[in-house]
């Protein structure tokens, strides 16, 4: 299991140092500074070895987490640990940064006391350990009995995400489908892969324990509904479900439920958390196209040409959009003409950032510029890094659409009707980009 | 409130200062002194001189202060042992406090506090919290005795913690028996051997459903226990499956990990033609995939573990080719990792999808990245057909791009494609020849040299070529400098008239300029080679060559199975077992996979482990072309950078030929060139076997002959009326024999001797009578040899190997027992065939299995063979993994029972770990007592 846990500067100078086993010494410390932090480039993996003792680390910001052990312990879950550490972490002080670190390296080694036992990850659920991991320090005097136990059984509990005796009274709900298109096209226009990776994020405020029944257009279970309805039914429903390559969920999904009947139920943690992640390659909807044309005039002169198209209804308005055309490192000096929107030429990022503030559907929009380079001996060709695209779109691009969330709370009197439910569809670009 | 300003403080006297404010009246300022001791103690100082006042503010009712203290002390504590009993009082009364916040932080602070004296008081409390009514308090009493167990392992036996923390597994609280597991899974590592975790159905069935319910870390603390049962049967196999594939659907990736780990363990004793394990097969897909849209560093731990999923089950990822597409912005190590993975799904269906994007990546900035590319490139080549055109034409068109390390790299694979492809592409010859100023890397400098040799007919100008190469002999690698002298051997047997200056040139550098054996040794061969008999020498050096295989630095199928058993784990990411980087015994085990059920077999049977490779392996490790080259003409290093373990003693095994080559050639024996022509001729056929399991070295020495043990007493004097027997036993040619030595130690004349066996395991029985001729007079003695049968009557004695015998003589009937060596029944016969071994090994159930340890032996493997053998206990296969030798043996009974010996030998340990596995478990023992007798005389 893990047997340390730093955490570094980006000097390399230790912020937080927890040592949870014998078999790892203060030398561990130096040892992950001498050899990963000052050596840079060198490390090209997130797991080292030296001396028989192994590294994980992750980086945040200029922020080194470290976890040391010298046993065969399980990699992705160090790994994710160190996530769940960041997230706690975020949870409590913001930002992790070297001041938030130092300013708060009290609650961090309670908060590393308490997640990580004997290098063993309990549990961090940050709504269950902000019960009792204050930042005020624990007042253990003023809990009552009956507050010790409720804190302990929700730490231990099977809803260990979830406290009981919340009270709202406005019960609300808020539903984000935040989908990111990735997208990697060939200079031709030809679709090398495309996929979406999309996440439900829920805000909950419902009082009680109620219990959630989450149903999208899932063509599994569409297709199975519609094998009990009429046809008329399925034949409709049938067109806009989607096929869904793979999902996760976060642990208030019962699993086996899902495994079983493809239905998703849950008790909700309170606030906002992720409900799910999923992942569709099929009938992707790809909210622009980028054509590009690159020519090279004789060897100090580039002339390059991109249009993008708009493909989705005219009605929608597409937000922040941003073209990046990689220029070469000789590049000395660039003009660029656009019909839309505004560009620019970035020395230092070596590109041209070509922006737009709202685009309707079905549109297209040019740019071209001209590229004088200067003559260099340098035998490589320049690489032609692919021209990459940002937008933020008002529907998801795979297509999903969420059909009911349904509340039940018989404990309580408020009925699925009585909570107030609000959904959003954002489809954001994630590595959408077009080779030339 | 800001604490940065802990950081801050660096005065002289500073630690006068802290006392003074340690030892402060004012509550607050006690704690704000803590707190800067606890920053001076992160950043490395040492503070340790300020124990006992800090220890003096442990005494609080304070929670954030206590722990604060507390972390203080699970530093210092082991350099201040005796201060810190100081501590024990507050912990014992905190182990009764009525919160279960401060009953846990005392009993989790205590088991940090690594001094034996705290020890002892830690038992009470850690007694009580382990049956405390809060869940809380038990899941952390749970992990301490782990942590017990690392400080004193005997205490906590002693003390029954161990039975506790069984029953714990029963909890009604998930998080518990989540811990519970874990501190269970940690102790068992550390006795290989004990049934501390005595995994059964019902346990089982307690840990399935405490995975629905508990964390997502508890879910994959079972899992990795899981991991290790061994279901009894394909439908037990089926049903833990089917509980637990819904976590495949976890967002924890860690958790999806662990569970394609006991899917992938557990399938392998699925029935291939069950639907379900179509089913299973078909779900293991969407995850792993989703495993890519993690942060790059779960990327990176589950592309490792992929590769070895696609090794094992290439079938399950077949149609993914493009979720390993490499992403502009992947980190360096992601991208690395994809593109291991692209070639090994490279398939003639997506072979065209593959080539496009690997000459994308040829053009990126990375040069790793790049020259892996390039290699790719060239692996595809061979891997596929019907490719290879268009391969070879990219690679011409990346030549083109003069960029130095594409085209050294470009060059390199394309020596293989000739290989693989022979007379198909030699017609890019010359472009390749225009770039030979450019090489400047040995690997690719030897490359064209062997390029521009073998195909020396074909090139006008090889002389010249080679000639240049020449100049800098000197200064050469060693790789390029054999490869040299072999080329323009090559040269000249192909070119005799123009070239005879060149070979002569290259025959002295190599003989009389160098210092390398390697190189004079092969130049001294060539010389005599082409002085004696040309003919023969044109056969041995353009000889034709083995085809090189597709497949690449594939895992050796034993290891492959064991990182299986690994996945999610370290020893996934880094491709070795956990022995190579794990100190002590934790975790050296090796884990099994369980083997699939046999049609006919029944249920018993089943849960047969096996360390053989399970199907048949597909041919590991090209590099046996390479080797042979290495002898006769290729220096080139084996196509791919990651060289297999086994080479170094295969490698050796080439050297002891050549040398056994030379001294017949060396030895005057003029006529003896035919037989050394012969020797090299051997080779190719005798190496291709030298893969997976090699054929054993040993096996080739002399049997030295069996053991026979000193004569010792069997009935003394005392108890026969003066007639005293000592004897030993003794297998001769197949003959067993029985050596007595019968000494009269009394006042009269022993006549008519005559012997008797009762019933014994073996049915040993005398095959004639006592051979006592003549009277034994006093203080005489006299040696007999008794020979033996088998063919007696059979009763299982105890031990196995007793004996009771009946002498007679004229005085009175003695009785005896004796016991004979195991040995003295291994037939001569008794070498298996391999695929049998390893059949039956496979076959015999697990349970069978018996481990020993045979200390102090201080030979290599092969006199170690040679020794068994001379006691009939044959090598089969000798194997070399990491610097440890596998030696598989195998012993046949005079019954015809057959024992299966798996022998471990790690250099420099005289410690060997012997593996015996029988179909009648209760010879194990007994087979074990030979080796020892045999290795240990």
């Amino acid at each position: 299991m893990i047997g340390g846990l730093f955490i570094y500067n980006h000097k390399g100078e230790v912020l937080i140092s927890r040592v949870y086993r014998d078999d790892i010494g203060r030398n561990a410390v130096d040892a992950f500074r001498v050899n990963v932090i000052h050596a840079r480039q060198q490390v090209r993996s997130p797991v080292t070895n030296f001396a028989r003792t192994s590294f994980f680390h992750v980086k945040r910001s200029n922020i080194w987490l470290a976890a040391v052990t010298k046993q065969n312990v399980n990699a992705a879950m160090v790994f994710e640990f160190l996530y769940k550490m960041c997230d706690v972490m975020t949870a409590y002080f913001s930002k992790i940064s070297e001041e938030n670190i130092k300013n708060n390296f009290v609650l961090i080694y309670e908060l590393l006391d308490e997640i990580l036992d004997f290098g063993y990850p309990q549990n961090s659920e940050t709504g269950a350990l902000k019960t009792f991991i204050t930042q005020q320090g624990i007042k253990s005097q003023h809990h009552t009995k009956e507050e010790q136990s409720q804190i302990t059984s929700q730490v231990t509990g099977q809803i260990g995400w979830r406290r009981e005796g919340i009270k709202y009274r406005r019960n609300e709900l808020f539903l984000d489908v935040l989908e990111s298109v990735n997208l990697l096209m060939s200079p031709q226009g030809q679709v090398l892969s495309a996929h979406v990776s999309g996440r439900v994020v829920m805000k909950s405020y419902l009082s009680g324990m109620p219990e959630c029944k989450f149903g999208m257009n899932d063509k599994i279970v569409i297709d199975k509904q519609g094998k009990g309805g009429t046809t008329d039914d399925s034949g409709k429903s049938g067109k806009q479900s989607i096929a869904i390559d793979d999902c996760t969920f976060h642990q208030c999904v019962r699993l086996s439920k899902f495994d079983s009947e493809r239905s998703i139920s849950f008790i909700p943690p309170d606030g906002e958390y992720e409900l799910m992640r999923y992942r569709t390659t099929k009938d992707i909807i790809l909210p622009f196209r980028v054509i590009p044309l690159v020519r090279e005039v004789g060897r100090t002169k580039l002339e390059v040409k991109v249009v993008i198209k708009s493909n989705f209804k005219p009605s929608l308005l597409a937000q922040k959009i941003e073209v990046r055309i990689p220029t070469p490192l000789n590049t000395s000096g660039v003009q660029v003409i656009c019909m839309k929107g505004k560009a620019k030429y970035k020395a230092s990022e070596n590109a041209i950032v070509w922006k737009i503030k709202r685009m309707a559907g079905m549109k297209e929009s040019q740019i071209s510029a001209e590229i004088e380079l200067l003559p260099t001996n340098d035998k490589k060709k320049w690489a032609r890094p692919p021209i990459s695209m940002n937008f933020e779109v008002p529907f998801a691009p795979s297509g999903l659409k969420v059909r009911y969330l349904k509340v039940f709370e018989p404990k309580l009197n408020y009925s699925d009707h009585d909570v107030i439910k609000w959904v959003r569809y954002i489809g954001r670009s994630g590595i959408y980009e077009t080779r030339c | 409130m800001t604490d940065s300003k802990y950081f801050t403080t660096t005065k002289k006297g500073e630690i006068f200062e802290l006392k003074a404010e340690l030892n402060s009246d004012k509550k607050e300022k006690k704690k704000e002194a803590v707190k800067k001791v606890i920053a001076s103690m992160t950043v490395g100082k040492d503070v340790s001189a300020l124990f006992p006042d800090v220890v003096n503010c442990m005494q609080t009712d304070n929670l954030e202060l206590k722990k604060l203290v507390y972390l203080y002390l699970m530093n210092y504590a082991k350099s201040q042992p005796d201060m810190a009993i100081m501590a024990v009082n507050t912990f014992v009364k905190d182990c009764e406090d009525p919160n279960p916040l401060i009953r846990a932080l005392a009993v989790r602070t205590m088991g940090c506090i690594r001094v034996d004296k705290i020890t002892e008081y830690l038992c009470e409390p850690l007694r009580k919290c382990l049956k405390d009514e809060d869940p809380y308090v038990r899941k952390t009493a749970a992990v301490c005795v782990a942590k017990l167990h690392d400080i004193n392992a005997q205490l906590v036996e002693d003390q029954g913690f161990l039975d506790t923390l069984k029953d714990l597994i029963s909890d009604s609280n998930p998080m518990v028996v989540a811990n519970a597991v874990a501190a269970l899974s940690e102790i068992a590592e550390s006795h290989p051997n004990s049934n501390l975790l005595d995994l059964n159905p019902q346990t089982i069935n307690k840990l399935l459903t405490a995975l629905n319910e508990c964390t997502e870390w508890g879910q994959i603390f079972i899992l990795d226990c899981l991991a290790n049962y061994m279901p009894r049967d394909d439908r037990e196999s089926q049903s833990i499956c089917e509980r637990v594939t819904p976590r495949l659907s976890h967002a924890n990736s860690a958790v999806v990990l662990s569970a394609v780990k006991v899917l992938m363990k557990f399938m392998e004793m699925l029935p291939k033609d069950l639907d379900y394990y179509g089913t299973l097969l078909k779900k293991l897909a969407p995850p792993l995939v989703t495993l890519l849209s993690a942060e790059p560093e779960l990327q990176y731990v589950a592309l490792r573990n992929i590769n070895l999923i696609v090794q094992k089950r290439p079938e399950i990822l077949k149609h993914e080719m493009k979720v390993f597409f490499v992403k502009y912005n992947d980190p360096i190590y992601v991208k690395l990792e994809k593109l291991d993975i692209m070639i090994r799904l490279a398939s003639q269906a997506n072979i065209a999808q593959v080539l496009a994007e690997l000459k994308e990546y040829a053009t990126e900035v990375d040069v790793d990245f790049v020259r892996k590319a390039v290699r790719a490139i060239g692996r595809c080549a061979i891997k596929v057909e019907q490719s290879a055109e268009r391969c070879v034409s990219t690679l011409l068109d990346l030549i083109q791009t003069k960029v130095n390390y594409v085209v050294q790299e470009a060059i390199v694979v394309i020596k293989d494609i000739f290989r693989k492809y022979p007379n198909k592409y030699e017609s890019v010859i010359a472009t390749l020849c225009e770039n030979l100023d450019s090489l400047d890397e040995p690997e690719a400098r030897a490359a064209m040299i062997w390029i521009v040799g073998e195909y020396a007919e074909r090139i006008d100008n090889a002389d010249e070529l080679l000639e240049s190469f020449l100049e800098g002999f000197h200064d050469e690698s060693t790789q390029v400098q054999l490869q040299l002298l072999t080329a323009i051997v090559k040269l000249f047997l192909k070119k005799p008239t123009e070239t005879q200056e060149l070979v002569q040139q290259v025959l002295s550098l190599a003989t009389q300029d160098s210092d390398n054996p390697d190189l004079r040794d092969r130049g001294y061969i060539y010389w005599r080679l082409l002085s004696t008999d040309p003919v023969a020498a044109k056969e041995v050096v353009l000889a034709e060559k083995p085809l090189i295989s597709e497949e690449t630095d594939l895992i050796e199928p034993t290891l492959l199975e064991e990182l299986i058993c690994h996945i999610g784990t370290l020893a996934s990411v880094y491709h070795k077992p956990p022995s190579a980087f794990v100190e002590g015994s934790r975790g050296v085990q090796h884990k099994r996979i369980p083997a699939r059920a046999g049609s006919g077999e029944s249920a018993e049977s089943s849960d047969v482990g096996q360390s053989g490779p399970s199907e048949a392996p597909p041919a590991v490790i090209p590099s046996q072309g390479d080797l042979l080259g290495d002898l006769l003409n290729l220096d080139l290093a084996p196509p791919t950078a990651t060289v297999p373990s086994v080479q170094p003693s295969m490698q050796m095994g080439a050297m002891d030929l050549l040398g056994g080559g030379l001294d017949s050639l060396l030895g005057g024996d003029i006529g003896g060139s035919p037989s050394m022509g012969a020797g090299l001729g051997v080779a190719p056929a005798a190496m291709p076997t030298a893969l997976g399991i090699a054929p054993a070295v040993g096996g080739v020495g002399m049997p030295t002959g069996s053991y026979v043990a000193p004569k010792t007493v069997w009935l003394p004097a005392m108890k026969a009326k003066g007639l005293e027997i000592s004897g030993t036993f003794a297998r001769r040619g197949g003959i067993i024999q029985m050596d007595l030595t019968l000494t009269n130690k009394a006042m009269s004349v022993m006549t008519d001797f005559a012997i008797q066996f009762n019933r014994n395991s073996f049915g040993l029985a005398p095959a004639g009578p006592l051979q006592v001729l003549t009277p034994l007079s006093p203080n005489q003695t006299i040696d007999v040899s008794l020979p033996l049968s088998t063919s007696g009557p059979v009763m299982k004695m105890e031990p196995l190997n007793n004996l009771q015998v009946a002498v007679k003589n004229n005085i009175d009937v003695f009785y005896f027992s004796c016991q004979y060596p195991l040995s003295l029944i291994f037939v001569e016969d008794g070498k298996m065939e391999r695929q049998v071994f390893l059949a039956t090994w496979k076959d015999i159930p697990n349970d069978n299995e018996a481990q020993f340890q045979i200390k102090d032996i201080h030979l290599n493997s092969d006199a170690a063979s040679n020794k068994l053998q001379g006691s009939n206990i044959f090598t089969i296969a000798k194997r070399t993994v990491e610097g440890q030798d596998m030696l598989y043996q195998s012993v046949k009974l005079t019954n015809g029972i057959w024992v299966l010996a798996e022998m471990r030998i790690q250099t420099g340990n005289p410690n060997y770990t012997l593996s015996i596995k029988c179909r009648a478990p209760e010879v194990c023992q007994f087979v074990f007592l030979c080796y020892e007798l045999v290795l240990k005389n």
